[in-house]
């Protein structure tokens, strides 16, 4: 305990005489200045300024890393990307690997958003029953969203081997065993599972919330008319809890469209590109390739950025219509 | 008993929805925690005991005698003999279908047994070699160390100039203070994997590549922290700062010795944050690191699960020991985890 003391003491005394300099000099509340400038340095150097130096990455060519170094090449990375022979067939694009992650994406992001919002949905309705031991039952929902993205992959892939439980129960029933991992459908359908038992947990809080601030007395008031349960559920809690359920639609398709860890460690975006998503191709053509296509992976970077900037615009869009639609009433 | 916690206020009888509550929560129990409970038992099983099929939950593994003219312990099966009585024996060897067994009691006579006519005779044991042996062979202590050096040393950064920036927008008015503020929520809109590239080329030109402050550096200015110390520090009154300044004291000293104390219950929630994000990161980390001698726990995992011959053995003990940290926040600090996301949708 006296260790901790001295060394926050010792910290203390070695900005005391900044601040008090900075105080001399900057007087009054422009000290305030001094506070947030070691925030803004790092937000400055390590996001803002990647921003820019990612534009200058998707016009220009080459292996460089040194953007100085890079040859300018226009619009070249958008069309080796986009261009395509035929659009009605993906195999005749110059890098149909991008198109088959957009879609890998857009198809895991959609059957995500579904599950996610009814799975969570009915999990958090279930938990703001009265029921004995809610805390320990919310535990149980919650405890996997906190296990890395590497554990949860590995947990899974332990049993989903070939010698793993799941092909026992197989085996049990008569069936024949299978590599689930190797199929390209059973590879996606276990991707998606995965990823709604690691996330499940952090919507339903979410909604949970939502749904225990909703005022007793609405729920008395229904009682009194006798109302069904399930008029109740549809008139009452979902509309009270729309703004919630908004906010878990969006944010639940902002993560599916960057998901990578657990895949990655997963399937590893096979077999073949079965489960190759967009921001695996970006990791995989600047970072992992033989050659370090940086061209490339920040112009698919750019596109990603639209992608995300489009969907954020849509949830303010959609939570205004929201805010708009409850005033009304 | 069961009557007793049952019974409720009102009601006397459970309805069926109550059943079908309870019901649909055993089956959350079981999806949620049987997959992990699963791999921790596996953890210690040996290895000969992982490749049985089909696979039990309990860690069973093959008994195994000492017998005189054997430097090896020998493993034993249950053998039934012509007159139906059965006897445990020790394998010597196994050629084809027949093997070659002894009598532990009777090391010299050696009697030859069809395979499908012996059994093994497993035991109970909890096999802690996994874990032991991770130590001496793999360089397991460093990605350990290196895990923990990033987790720590990241979240006190992390806590000192949040909480800095957080004292500066909620107590001070100066100019260009909002467009501080917006500029700081607005890299919530910039996440990592959009800026892969360029950001790799500024912690490659600082030096910093195979370099644990590249990964430290670049993620320490979070916006949900500054955000959710921000809102907390608001509700400290303006008068404390006042009287303090009255007394004479720097601007450091009322952040210090003043606001921070005050707003610990915030700090606490940002800590473990920030101890979850730097414990299970892995994009960033497998960019900047690649040498194996710099890999955090979840570089070494992936490494490792990637590897032809999957030693998964050795695999599941590290997967339980990357998992135990998380574990126990998460059994002791639930309550704050949930605050936080409820309050500011943090994650």
């Amino acid at each position: 305990m006296s260790v901790i003391s001295s060394a926050l003491g010792f910290c203390f005394n070695l900005f005391e005489p900044v601040f008090r300099l900075g105080q001399k000099w900057l007087g009054g509340s422009r000290i305030g200045w001094l506070f947030v400038v070691p925030n803004l340095l790092v937000i400055s150097v390590f996001s803002f300024l990647p921003i820019a130096v990612n534009l200058v990455y998707a016009v220009t060519g080459g292996v460089n890393l040194l953007p100085t170094e890079r040859p300018f090449t226009g619009a070249d990375n958008f069309s080796i990307l986009l261009q395509c022979r035929d659009y009605t067939d993906l195999q005749t694009c110059r890098t149909d690997i991008f198109w088959r992650a957009i879609f890998n994406t857009v198809k895991f992001s959609l059957a995500q958003v579904a599950l996610m919002l009814f799975f969570s949905l009915v999990t958090a309705l279930v938990l703001n029953r009265k029921i004995i031991g809610r805390g320990f039952w919310r535990g149980v929902f919650f405890y996997p969203v906190l296990l890395s993205p590497v554990v949860v992959a590995l947990i899974w892939k332990w049993l989903l081997q070939s010698q793993g439980v799941f092909n026992a129960g197989l085996v049990a029933m008569g069936s024949q065993p299978m590599e689930w991992l190797l199929d390209s459908s059973w590879a996606f359908f276990w991707v998606v599972v995965v990823s709604i038992w690691a996330h499940m947990g952090f919507y339903t809080l979410i909604l949970l919330a939502g749904l225990q601030a909703i005022p007793r007395d609405v729920y008395e008031a229904a009682e009194m008319d006798a109302a069904k349960p399930f008029r109740v559920l549809s008139r009452i809690t979902l509309p009270l809890l729309m703004p919630n359920l908004i906010v878990v639609l969006v944010l639940v398709m902002i993560r599916a469209v960057q998901t990578f860890d657990e895949v990655f460690v997963l399937t590893g975006g096979g077999p073949g590109s079965a489960t190759t998503f967009i921001v695996q191709y970006i990791y995989q053509t600047g970072f992992a390739e033989q050659i370090h296509l940086y061209g490339l992976a920040a112009a698919a970077s750019l596109m990603l950025a639209i992608g995300l900037m489009a969907l954020t615009l849509a949830q303010l869009r959609l939570s205004k219509a929201g805010e708009a639609g409850k005033t009304r009433k | 008993m069961l009557n007793f916690l049952l019974r409720r206020r009102g009601r006397s009888r459970l309805h069926w929805t109550d059943w079908a509550s309870y019901a649909y929560l055993l089956l959350g129990l079981l999806v949620m925690f049987g997959p992990v409970l699963w791999l921790v038992m596996s953890s210690f099983k040996t290895e000969s005991a992982l490749s049985q099929f089909p696979p039990t939950f309990l860690p069973y593994s093959q008994k195994t005698a000492m017998v005189a003219g054997h430097e090896q312990p020998l493993p034993l099966f249950t053998v039934k003999d012509e007159q139906g009585r059965s006897r445990e024996l020790a394998q010597v060897r196994r050629i084809g279908i027949v093997a070659t067994m002894v009598d532990p009691k009777q090391p010299d006579t050696e009697i030859r047994v069809g395979i499908n006519e012996r059994k093994p005779v497993n035991e109970l044991k909890f096999a802690s070699g996994n874990y032991t042996e991770l130590f001496g062979k793999f360089a397991f202590g460093t990605y350990l160390w290196n895990s923990v050096f990033i987790t720590v040393v990241a979240t006190l950064i992390t806590l000192l100039i949040n909480s800095m920036a957080a004292f500066a927008l909620s107590k001070y008015q100066f100019t260009g203070q909002k467009t501080v503020f917006v500029m700081i929520i607005a890299t919530l809109m910039i996440p990592p994997t959009i800026i892969l590239v360029p950001a790799f080329l500024v912690v490659s030109g600082m030096g910093l590549l195979n370099n644990l402050w590249g990964v430290i550096l670049p993620a320490v200015a979070t916006p949900t922290g500054v955000f959710l110390l921000r809102q907390y520090m608001l509700t400290i009154p303006d008068e404390l700062l006042e009287a303090a300044r009255m007394d004479n004291a720097s601007e450091w000293r009322i952040y210090w010795k003043i606001v921070l104390p005050l707003a610990a219950p915030a700090m606490a929630v940002l800590a473990i944050f920030s101890f979850m994000w730097r414990w299970n990161d892995f994009l960033w980390p497998l960019i900047v690191l690649s040498k194996s001698e710099h890999f955090t726990l979840q570089l070494a995992l992936n490494s490792f699960q990637g590897e032809l011959n999957t030693q998964w053995h050795y695999l599941l003990a590290m997967t339980v020991i990357t998992l135990v940290p998380i574990t126990i926040v998460f059994t002791f600090l639930q309550k704050y985890i949930a605050t936080g996301i409820a309050g500011a949708g943090v994650k």
